[in-house]
């Protein structure tokens, strides 16, 4: 039977092309408008050109403030997603344990992100939290509002306690996913613990774990509240990260074009990466076939 | 709109992107094509050289005025020599 072509259905989409319009590819357009003009409020802008994307790309505090964000994201991606494997090839395969688990390890992934920011600032603080507190009665010196590699520390294992979980919950899926004849080849060839991992369970999981990988990096590339609400930034500068130090320079200073083009280039490196890993993906979806 | 303080500069700069954007659409739906595998080793159509097009001179632009700081025009003939490049190879 030959199907009758009718493209009258896209118009149905409309209503959301325009609210994403209205939610998003407008404010968006501000942005690039608001990135090349001045403003000394009362609404009245001047003509600037390219200034704004000169002074960020010649400014040191971006600079740093991208290290630190790279250098954050690298971290709780060196820890997390072995961890997550870590975590997911040795949960329960099934039962009550299993189940039990699972509902674990999403608890986590449900707290919202001023919340656990929130837990994290009290449960690191020496005089009323657990934590900080069991750490200086122990001699070791903590304090991670004044030391930098202290307030590190914090917010690395505060987002490896919220995130670890969601690479653990799609490797495990990854696992399950993986049939028993696999298993039982590798136990004929007597394959060892190792390589039923790297040439069986790896494999089968790249695809999950490339989700997982590009969702924790877009996250943690993004990241605001959580580090925000434990350190503010310090001590110092020392754990600003871009959107902390962008939303200082848009509503703290209100200097509206540096910020516009500094955000601009931050989505700009956002979308090449986002484009890269989603590119790879699909690529290794298309190769299994 | 004057509230939202629009400039005619930011205003053909949407232009431009929104009629390459119809241009590609009308392209695709009269001339439709297979992806094709060019030197990075994916698939790509012309709607997918067109964003790599796109993002890449974004970041030209900012490398030059990094890099070089002045003329700033003359990025724009590297996006279109990098535009000719990867709709050729890519």
């Amino acid at each position: 039977m030959e199907k009758t072509v009718n493209q009258k259905a896209w118009f149905l989409v409309l209503p959301v092309l325009v609210l994403v319009a209205f939610s998003a590819v407008i404010p968006l357009m501000t942005v690039v408008n608001y990135s090349v003009q001045d403003t000394f409020g009362n609404n009245q802008f001047f003509w600037a050109g390219l200034e704004w994307f000169k002074e960020m790309l010649d400014s040191e505090r971006m600079w740093n403030a991208l290290g630190r964000q790279l250098m954050f994201s690298g971290i709780i991606l060196l820890i997390e997603v072995p961890l997550g494997v870590f975590v997911a090839l040795n949960m329960p395969k099934s039962g009550f344990w299993s189940s039990f688990c699972l509902v674990l390890m999403s608890l986590p992934l449900l707290i919202p992100w001023n919340v656990v920011g929130t837990i994290w600032q009290i449960f690191g603080r020496v005089d009323i939290g657990l934590l900080g507190y069991t750490l200086d009665a122990l001699g070791i010196d903590y304090n991670y509002t004044q030391d930098t590699v202290a307030a590190w520390i914090t917010i690395v294992v505060m987002d490896v306690w919220h995130w670890t979980s969601l690479v653990a919950l799609l490797a495990y899926a990854g696992l399950k996913s993986i049939p028993d004849a696999y298993y039982q080849a590798a136990k004929i060839d007597q394959a060892s613990r190792w390589k039923v991992f790297r040439y069986i369970e790896l494999p089968k999981m790249m695809g999950v774990l490339m989700i997982a990988i590009l969702l924790r990096f877009m996250d943690s590339f993004m990241i605001y509240t959580e580090p925000f609400v434990v350190t503010g930034g310090g001590p110092g500068n020392a754990t600003t990260l871009l959107s902390i130090d962008l939303v200082k320079m848009a509503l703290g200073q209100f200097d509206l074009g540096p910020a516009a083009a500094f955000s601009l280039m931050y989505f700009l490196v956002i979308l090449l990466i986002s484009w890269v890993f989603y590119t790879v993906m699909i690529n290794l979806e298309k190769r299994e076939g | 709109m004057d509230w939202m303080a629009w400039t005619w500069p930011t205003a053909i700069f949407f232009m431009v992107i929104a009629s390459l954007l119809i241009i590609f659409t009308v392209l695709a739906i009269k001339f439709p094509e297979t992806p094709r595998m060019g030197i990075l080793r994916i698939d790509t159509t012309r709607g997918d050289r067109l964003f790599i097009t796109l993002l890449g001179s974004a970041f030209i632009n900012i490398a030059w005025l990094g890099l070089v700081g002045t003329n700033q025009p003359y990025a724009m003939i590297v996006c279109l020599i990098y535009a000719a490049a990867v709709f050729r190879w890519v």
